[in-house]
């Protein structure tokens, strides 16, 4: 909980990584476009990190953008793609990378 | 060696050179891909709001708004009373600061920010939060002890000094006007911008620094 050294510094890593900018970012679209609310995104993260915080999960960057994740994941389902589309997907873009030569695009079958 | 052995080494292979995101990156990507081809969000919104908050959007805006409030008091008049709407005067609407509250330091009074259940914070006028606004520590602490988090910041306030400690919401963010340091006088409103730290402008600082 230090503050850091030049507070009016460029925003230069923000994010530690891409997937987490890319959770905070679709919250944001998705609230926009109407399939969520700012309130239910608000309880849904905040209901994770205090589930996070019960499991004794370090005080971290990363049990906080779990957290945000887990809660998109939530919210998403109710929005129309269930847990079980998420997972197959998941398996699909492994399996992509998996059989991707390095260097070459990963893409879906 | 077996065909299964084979098998399990080249897969072996395969796995260390394609460079396997972590669990969460293909998590993400997984609802990303989802969340565009059922057309419930748009690639290119998703792509802009990282590059922004990536690369552009930090607290130089809120600084902004702060060192206006402080040169033109008409201004300073309507940020206090519908900060939402001053702040459209730089175009800096949008990402969560649509009902945004300005909180104006005194010589009796202290300011400060928080967001006791998750994170919600005005984005569009001071780019994203630092870790330690979404770290659990100060969530938990802030409202029950300010005036320790505050000292843990290098911040001690006299006890003549009232802290008044502002919980965030999914609907109404905050966003703390500093106190003007004497021997500013005179000085444009550029000027002014870059002695308002971010820090000062969610509470754990104060005292801005003539540089």
């Amino acid at each position: 909980m230090q503050p850091p050294d030049d507070p009016l510094a460029p925003p230069s890593g923000v994010f530690a990584e891409p997937w987490q900018a890319t959770v905070l970012a679709m919250a944001t679209a998705l609230i926009r476009q109407g399939h969520f609310t700012q309130i239910d995104w608000a309880h849904a993260l905040g209901a994770k990190l205090a589930e996070a915080d019960k499991m004794g999960a370090p005080d971290t960057e990363d049990t906080y953008y779990n957290a945000a994740l887990t809660a998109l994941e939530q919210l998403i389902g109710q929005a129309g793609i269930p847990p079980a589309d998420q997972a197959t997907r998941k398996a699909a873009w492994e399996d992509a990378y998996r059989r991707t030569p390095h260097g070459a695009p990963v893409v879906l079958e | 060696m077996s065909s299964h052995d084979a098998k399990k080494l080249g897969q072996l292979h395969r796995d260390l050179h394609t460079h396997m995101p972590s669990d969460p990156a293909l998590r993400v990507k997984a609802l990303e891909s989802l969340a565009v081809e059922k057309g419930l969000v748009a690639q290119d919104t998703i792509d802009t709001w990282v590059e922004m908050y990536r690369d552009r959007v930090g607290p130089m805006r809120g600084a902004q708004v702060v060192a206006r409030a402080w040169t033109d008091d008409a201004f300073r008049t309507r940020l206090l009373n519908d900060a939402g709407q001053a702040i459209k005067d730089f175009g800096f609407e949008g990402h969560a600061s649509e009902h945004l509250k300005a909180v104006e330091n005194t010589p009796g009074t202290h300011n400060l920010v928080v967001c006791t259940l998750c994170s919600c914070y005005p984005f569009s006028v001071l780019g994203m939060s630092p870790a330690w606004y979404r770290s659990a520590a100060y969530r938990a602490r802030v409202v029950k002890d300010p005036r320790a988090v505050l000292a843990e910041f290098g911040l001690t306030l006299p006890d003549t000094v009232k802290i008044r400690v502002w919980d965030s919401t999914a609907e109404l963010r905050y966003l703390v006007v500093p106190e003007r340091p004497a021997g500013t006088q005179g000085w444009s409103e550029d000027r002014l911008t870059e002695i308002v730290t971010r820090d000062a402008m969610i509470g754990t600082d104060r005292d801005l620094k003539i540089t």
